[in-house]
């Protein structure tokens, strides 16, 4: 792994980090929210790593806090009512949860960037596109306006906006839903940081231009040596550009594998029953098989493990004993190289 | 049936014929939409239809400077007891299209018959009782119910605008009959749409479309809201009470593998217009229109091992405004097949020259100058 100095500016903090250790983990990270309620406990440790260049899929319905361990990652939590009681996040071997929010902040968007989900409500509709590709060069690396305009239309150039010089001055408003998130694509790429959180960035989109967005992203992200976290809960989108997958359920991670093994042989009953309540283009089946049941409240997560009220195979054991992420291995007990399942009967639910 | 006079629809040679009813007065169109129709025959016929909002300038003295033409000339049959899907990219009109077959809107041109009568057209007690055959379905769960009416209050809305379909001191029990059978507990009757789960908020939505017995449900995006995991249930929801109560659905998604899941023929719209209609296995395993091939190729495929075998055609650029559409084929701006015929000539959806009588399942309508079969999916 090179780390390249990016600006001639002072060192940063994570360049100085350990190069040995992976771009960015994720060590039993917890986060709750504080609400009248009672206390919603949306991260319940999770552990994940990301290496330059890697793709990881972060899989999950809604309320699974896929999108919360992001804004953890990010520091953009809102605490209260959010609190992270344990965990670290190293990012290069340094904890950033214990950094001083000037460190942090040295980091977010120079080294760690993030594309939002909707394009149209994360970007400022009373700024021009431009002025706000070019804060970023203003803000970080101290440049002029006028400096930062020309760079503001490179990026749009290089994210394939027609006529960038002429649209530099528009509005959001003014741009389609795909270009918006060109845009938002651009401005994370703006500091060439060295991992991109990508928040569902194509759901709000239709398909052929989620084609057109998600291949710019992975050119992208070959080009620049990236590490890209995706978030998404599209099972087609995570086959389509993933190398690993982490398929989260109730704030944790239930299943990890690379992303080929998933589809083939999940290890999961959760993961198995998302992947059979598709439908499929190429295939036409008569019934769908669904999950029963509903996502758990955060607020009451059942006891054991957290899908076995939904679960077809549950046990007595499993509405008692928490599953740890078992490392699953072939029959004959050799192991397979990044695979985990969080389930006290994953052996059956992998070799049926 | 009341029906004698037969309407020319020449310009759309591949939709069956109309049969106009004949009846004139009140009573008679009621009787007339009220005769039950076959399985297999066409309950609802669209011609023609055009809805063009008009672009005003001015305050005061409103001038008319142009018209968005979110629907330009869409037809199409529905027969009883099946479903049709009707897919199409966001602004291609699909959303319109189903607010006029519910005369939320009033079309700008063209016909919609419901059992041989042009809904467009009547008013009054008989639209009435259209509106009682025809309900809706909603794509969002969570603004499409009142958050301050219980669950037995939206449910039962229906009938104190249709008082004939439950007597008074029977609509509690019909409210939770509903209920049961769109697999919610009977007693959730006194409880607030917050109070439950995004695909529990859509089932309310399906009991209040089954509430007054239509034989249409027209569901626009039902499931694009929901989990994937409560999407399946949905889904399977709706295909078993479409079988118990022998209903027919328009299916208006985005989702093209859930359209091809539940659909007996789809139709794909561009732009306001029909570019290609058929079979869902015409559709998706021969498809002829460019823009259906672009759009099935688009799809992610959840099997990585696909990944590499696949053939994608990425489109460029967006969809052109619905108020300023390309000359000739709508398409033709992204199509990669476009030539100066696509530009002068508007391409009418019938079967391509190339597939006429032969009897491939490439021969279904298409609208394409060029149409030729091209397998993307890889399905076979």
């Amino acid at each position: 792994m090179t780390v390249t100095e990016k600006t001639a500016n002072a060192p940063e903090p994570g360049t100085d980090g350990d190069k040995k250790a992976p771009l960015l983990e994720v060590r039993d990270l917890h986060v709750e929210f504080h609400t009248r309620e009672g206390v919603a406990k949306a991260v319940n440790g999770v552990n994940y790593t990301v290496d330059a260049g890697e793709t990881l899929a972060v899989l999950g319905e809604s309320g699974s806090g896929k999108s919360v361990t992001a804004q953890a990652i990010m520091g953009i939590l809102d605490m209260p009512p959010g609190k992270i009681p344990q965990g670290q996040i190293l990012f290069r071997g340094q904890d950033m949860l214990t950094m001083s929010a000037d460190e942090r902040r040295k980091i977010r968007g120079r080294k760690i960037a993030m594309i939002f989900q909707d394009a149209l409500s994360s970007l400022n509709p009373v700024l021009s596109v431009g002025y706000q590709l070019g804060e970023m060069y203003r803000v970080h690396q101290g440049l002029s306006k006028k400096e930062a305009k020309a760079k503001a239309i490179e990026l749009m150039d290089r994210v394939r906006i027609p006529a960038a010089k002429q649209r530099v001055d528009d509005y959001p408003h003014q741009f389609s839903g795909g270009m918006r998130q060109r845009i938002m694509i651009a401005m994370a790429l703006a500091l060439e940081p060295d991992l991109i959180i990508a928040d569902e960035p194509t759901t709000a989109l239709d398909v052929t231009v989620q084609a057109q967005v998600m291949d710019l992203l992975a050119e992208l992200q070959q080009e620049y040596n990236m590490g890209l976290i995706l978030i998404t809960h599209d099972l087609g989108v995570v086959a389509d550009v993933a190398d690993k997958i982490a398929v989260m359920y109730a704030g944790r991670i239930v299943e990890t594998a690379p992303v080929h093994e998933l589809y083939k042989r999940p290890a999961h009953p959760y993961t198995k029953g998302l992947l059979d309540s598709i439908p499929r283009l190429d295939q036409k089946g008569q019934e769908l098989y669904a999950i029963k049941g509903l996502p758990p409240n955060l607020l009451r997560i059942p006891a054991g493990c957290a899908f076995n009220p939904r679960c077809p195979m549950a046990q007595e054991t499993c509405g008692v004993d928490v599953p740890v992420l078992h490392q699953v291995t072939e029959r004959d007990g050799t192991e397979l190289a990044g695979r985990g399942s969080a389930c006290h009967f994953w052996k059956e639910t992998i070799h049926g | 049936m009341a029906e004698t006079g037969k309407k020319d629809v020449a310009a759309t040679p591949n939709v069956s014929e109309v049969h106009v009813s004949d009846a004139s007065t009140t009573q008679e169109v009621e009787a007339v939409l009220d005769a039950p129709v076959e399985r297999g025959e066409p309950i609802l016929q669209v011609r023609n239809l055009v809805k063009h909002f008009p672009l005003t300038q001015g305050i005061l003295f409103k001038k008319q400077v142009g018209a968005v033409k979110a629907v330009d000339g869409v037809s199409f049959d529905l027969y009883q007891g099946e479903t049709l899907g009707i897919v199409g990219e966001s602004g291609c009109g699909k959303s319109t299209v189903a607010k006029l077959l519910m005369t939320l809107e009033t079309a700008t041109s063209g016909e919609v018959f419901y059992k041989g009568q042009d809904i467009t057209k009547l008013s009054g007690r008989a639209l009435k009782a259209v509106r009682r055959n025809i309900q809706m379905v909603f794509q969002d769960p969570y603004t499409s119910l009142n958050p301050r009416m219980t669950v037995g209050d939206i449910i039962g809305e229906p009938f104190e605008i249709h008082p004939e379909v439950a007597p008074k001191g029977d609509r509690r029990k019909r409210v939770q009959e509903l209920l049961d059978v769109v697999g919610l507990n009977p007693e959730y009757i006194n409880r607030y749409p917050h109070q439950f789960s995004g695909g529990q908020r859509q089932r309310i939505g399906i009991a209040r479309g089954l509430a007054l017995n239509p034989e249409i449900i027209i569901c626009d995006e039902p499931v694009s809201a929901l989990d994937v995991s409560v999407q399946a249930q949905v889904i399977n929801l709706m295909e078993k009470l479409q079988d118990e109560f022998n209903l027919s659905y328009v299916f208006i998604a985005h989702d093209l593998s859930i359209v091809r899941h539940i659909s007996d023929r789809v139709g794909v719209m561009y732009l306001g217009k029909m570019a290609e209609i058929g079979t869902d296995a015409e559709i998706y395993d021969h498809p002829t229109h460019p823009y259906t091939q672009a759009l099935l190729s688009a799809v992610p495929v959840p099997d990585p091992d696909a990944r590499e075998r696949r053939e994608r055609i990425i489109l460029t650029g967006d969809v052109p405004s619905p108020a300023n559409p390309p000359s000739g084929c709508r398409f033709r701006t992204r199509c990669w097949k476009a030539q100066d015929k696509c530009a002068e000539e508007v391409p009418l959806l019938a079967v391509p020259q190339v597939f006429v009588g032969k009897s491939t399942p490439a021969a279904h309508e298409s609208a394409c100058h060029f149409a030729e079969e091209k397998d993307v999916v890889g399905a076979a």
